[in-house]
């Protein structure tokens, strides 16, 4: 890996790791005793770990140009294990604090293990730790085989998803020691948000550097929403997080909006978190691996067309959905709702899409269980997509809200869609990275994909009905005019369902466990056997090292 | 034929960003900006009062345990909400908190009116374990907020920072934050009488967690939870109003 870098890459690595080193120090000093001074010093460490891992190999030889003719994807590999460990770390969280809704005292006598810092550990570990570093890894795949350009250098790459990781890191040892700034799935405090900001503007360079310098003359779909991803994240987070430090040498910040601005931005960024790293990014993926997959064109180029500027226009009104009655002026949430209905159009045009471009290999579907994830996730999307909308509807929303039903249709789509969109990928492509003919073993995968079904099945049933049973016994009333139930009383009524979603999502772990180990044992059979031709033509069509011209 | 206009547009990676930045702003520019311009957006509330240094400090506390994951503070403008809670919520009772609070799930109840609900000695039993006063609770122990001292000597940095957001802190309350903090849970300390002073008579000032002689997090969660709802009764006046 490191030997693949030249002397002057290695430079560059070791150079701007120690920048980052120093200002871990200075984290270090300027926080003397505070959390702030723990963070500067995993900073250092992290740094430091950098420096030593290209050191370790700093003398071997340089790569001859002929890199230069294949496309570069060792961050990929990287980036698609990152992607597993974080898979199995952040869902482990999430069937810990489920359980820990059914058996409260499920845990231990100490602040960084009580529910209210698991479940952001949870909710990041799963969204930015594995789908982010997917949406990275597959991105730089996606697009050097669509623009038939090698990406524009070999260390960037590597700034983008080691800094990433860096900042998962920051934002989960932060949650667990009790940093946070309370913004749901913007809970990182000021400095973590300040580098992610960094790394994602080098991402950008990436992305415009290789498109300024393809072969191919049209920007292919999948790039469109990794582009729309990629930007308008940037934007939803910067807006976001502007706040107030209580000074440079502290974690605490104080947001710059308050009160009904505050919340307003909040699901403005909440909403679209949802909307462009949840759905754009990982619709980039499917309109890339599932054809790929399946051996056919996309059905429809205008849908796409239609599907990717009614979801870049849409989304970004639909926010205000999240706060139906509330102090939020009335005009705003009638916005928010009519945007999120008008919404289905787009979503529906691209769950049709992908599942029309499967007409003609359903017999492939039924056969391979690769495919069949990406099939079984265009479904999902379609589901919960039509789900959004229907809850975005004032009078349906005044049940729905506050309740477990959000809780399930969030999973409906992290599980169904981006879950298996994400593992129906990477079963595709690891074959492809390692250059093996196929994974380690595919009844694993046929394991796997049971397992994820069956769990998401128990869980969104499960959500269903606790949400809408908790909804309708809060506004009950009996014979005399007065509420029927006490709020313990549907809280009691929830326990079977917390015991059922723990058992859906425990399935899942399971079968993110099971990738892993199958994607493992690929690695180590691509070691143990010479270099064969990989299962698909993903081989490069590079026509000589002038790829890096104009660089 | 002439070509489809969206042709020419996938051949200009450049032109394309610019397509997406302009498409997307436009939702979020309409939905916001005119939060900050239009003035019926929040109700003028008089009588509001600034967070003490204790209740800040207590805030966020329960900021730092993701209280908010399963606790609301924002009631709806529904019937079943309005009689279970008390009346609905009004823009101007979360003027001040940067950030707001309102919260998106109700594991627990919602608790925008829970000030002054329950004495101080239920909730440091109830926090200390929930299932010793509601033997049904699923809410996690807080047993260390009654071992913990509360940090204060940074408190004058943070309302400092408040004032910076907007929070119309004075110079006395910013330099008395720490010994304000400290008096506000000591009745009979030599400090309490300022708090009063400087945050008006109707401040709470007790010993929270039931020792005046240790300042504790407890107390300053405890503080925080016993004027959630009380900064301003704004929205009482309203609702004896349409009533």
């Amino acid at each position: 890996m490191i030997a693949a870098l030249t002397i002057a890459e290695r430079q560059r690595a070791i150079a701007i790791s120690a920048v980052l080193a120093l200002c871990g120090f200075a984290m270090t000093i300027a926080g003397s005793d505070t959390l702030f001074a723990v963070h500067g010093a995993i900073v250092l460490l992290f740094s430091l770990g950098c420096i030593g891992l290209v050191m370790s190999q700093y003398f071997a030889p340089e790569p001859s140009d002929e890199r230069l003719t294949r496309y570069y994807d060792d961050p990929t590999r990287v980036g698609i294990v990152l992607s597993l460990g974080w898979a199995v770390v952040g869902m482990f969280f999430g069937v810990w604090v489920a359980a820990l809704l059914a058996w409260p005292d499920l845990t231990f006598d100490a602040a960084w293990a009580s529910f209210g810092r698991l479940r952001p550990v949870h909710t990041s570990g799963v969204i930015f730790g594995f789908g982010g570093n997917a949406l990275i890894a597959t991105s730089f795949h996606v697009l050097q085989r669509t623009t038939r350009a090698r990406l524009p250098d070999q260390f960037s790459p590597w700034f983008v998803l080691i800094g990433y990781n860096l900042f998962c890191v920051l934002a989960a040892s932060g949650y667990l020691m009790g940093v946070t700034q309370s913004k749901e799935y913007a809970e990182p405090e000021w400095y973590a948000d300040i580098w992610l900001v960094v790394v994602w503007v080098v991402y950008f360079l990436i992305y415009i550097r290789t498109l300024q310098r393809r072969k191919e003359p049209h920007i292919y779909v999948a790039n469109w929403y990794y582009m729309a991803f990629i930007l308008v994240v940037a934007v939803l987070h910067i807006v976001n997080n502007l706040a107030v430090p209580i000074s440079f040498g502290e974690a605490k910040s104080y947001s710059l909006f308050s009160g009904v601005q505050d919340a307003m931005t909040q699901w403005w960024y909440g909403h679209n978190a949802v909307a462009f790293f949840l759905t754009s990014g990982f619709l980039g993926m499917m309109y890339y691996y599932l054809p790929k997959r399946a051996g056919r064109p996309i059905f429809s180029y205008r849908l796409s067309i239609i599907s990717f500027w009614g979801i870049t226009f849409m989304y970004m009104w639909a926010g205000s959905h999240h706060l139906h009655y509330t102090a939020l002026p009335q005009w705003v949430q009638t916005l928010g709702m009519t945007f999120s209905v008008v919404l289905l159009v787009p979503s529906w045009a691209s769950a049709g899409n992908a599942l029309a471009t499967l007409n003609g290999a359903w017999g492939k579907v039924r056969d391979d269980a690769t495919l069949r994830f990406m099939m079984v996730a265009a479904v999902f999307y379609g589901l919960s997509t039509f789900e959004g909308s229907f809850m975005a509807i004032r009078a349906v929303n005044s049940l729905s809200h506050y309740t477990d039903w959000t809780v399930g249709h969030v999973h409906a789509g992290a599980l169904g869609w981006v879950a298996m969109i994400t593992f129906g990928s990477l079963y595709a492509l690891v074959p492809w990275m390692w250059k093996v003919e196929r994974m380690y073993s595919p009844k694993l995968i046929e394991v796997h994909f049971w397992l994820a079904l069956a769990g998401t099945v128990i869980y969104v049933f499960a959500m269903w009905n606790s949400g809408i049973i908790q909804g309708l016994m809060w506004r009950t009333y009996n014979d005399s005019g007065t509420l029927a139930y006490s709020f313990i009383d549907s809280l009691v009524a929830m326990h079977p369902y917390y015991i059922a979603r723990t058992v859906g999502g425990l399935l899942f772990l399971l079968g993110a466990i099971v990738a892993s180990y199958n994607v493992w044992m690929t690695i180590r059979m691509s070691r143990s056997q010479p270099e064969a031709e990989a299962g698909d033509a993903d081989l490069p069509v590079l026509q000589g090292a002038a790829l890096q011209a104009g660089e | 034929m002439r070509e489809f206009f969206h042709r020419k547009l996938e051949r200009s990676a450049i032109g394309f960003v610019l397509a997406i930045i302009g498409v997307s702003a436009i939702g979020g520019f309409v939905e916001i900006a005119p939060l900050f311009t239009i003035g019926e957006t929040v109700e003028k509330a008089p009588d509001m009062r600034v967070y003490t240094p204790l209740e800040l400090a207590g805030r966020n506390i329960y900021i730092r345990e993701g209280c908010y994951a399963c606790h609301s503070q924002m009631i709806r403008t529904l019937r079943d909400e309005v009689e279970r809670y008390g009346p609905y919520s009004l823009a101007v009772e979360s003027k001040y908190d940067h950030p707001m609070l309102w919260g998106s799930k109700r594991t627990g109840p919602d608790i925008a009116r829970l000030g002054g609900k329950y004495s101080d000695a239920w909730h440091v039993a109830h926090l200390i374990n929930p299932r010793d006063v509601v033997p049904q609770s699923v809410m996690p122990r807080y047993g260390w907020l009654m071992r913990s001292e509360l940090k204060t000597e940074d408190l004058g940095r943070h309302l400092k920072a408040q004032r910076a957001v907007g929070v119309p802190y004075t110079d006395a309350q910013i330099a008395n934050a720490s010994s304000d903090a400290y008096g506000q849970a000591s009745p009979d300390s030599p400090y309490a009488g300022g708090v009063s002073e400087r945050y008006g008579e109707a401040t709470n000032v007790r010993a929270f967690d039931g020792e005046p002689n240790r300042l504790t997090e407890m107390d300053a969660v405890v503080a925080y939870l016993q004027v959630l709802g009380r900064l301003t009764d704004a929205a009482q006046k309203q609702a004896a109003a349409e009533k």
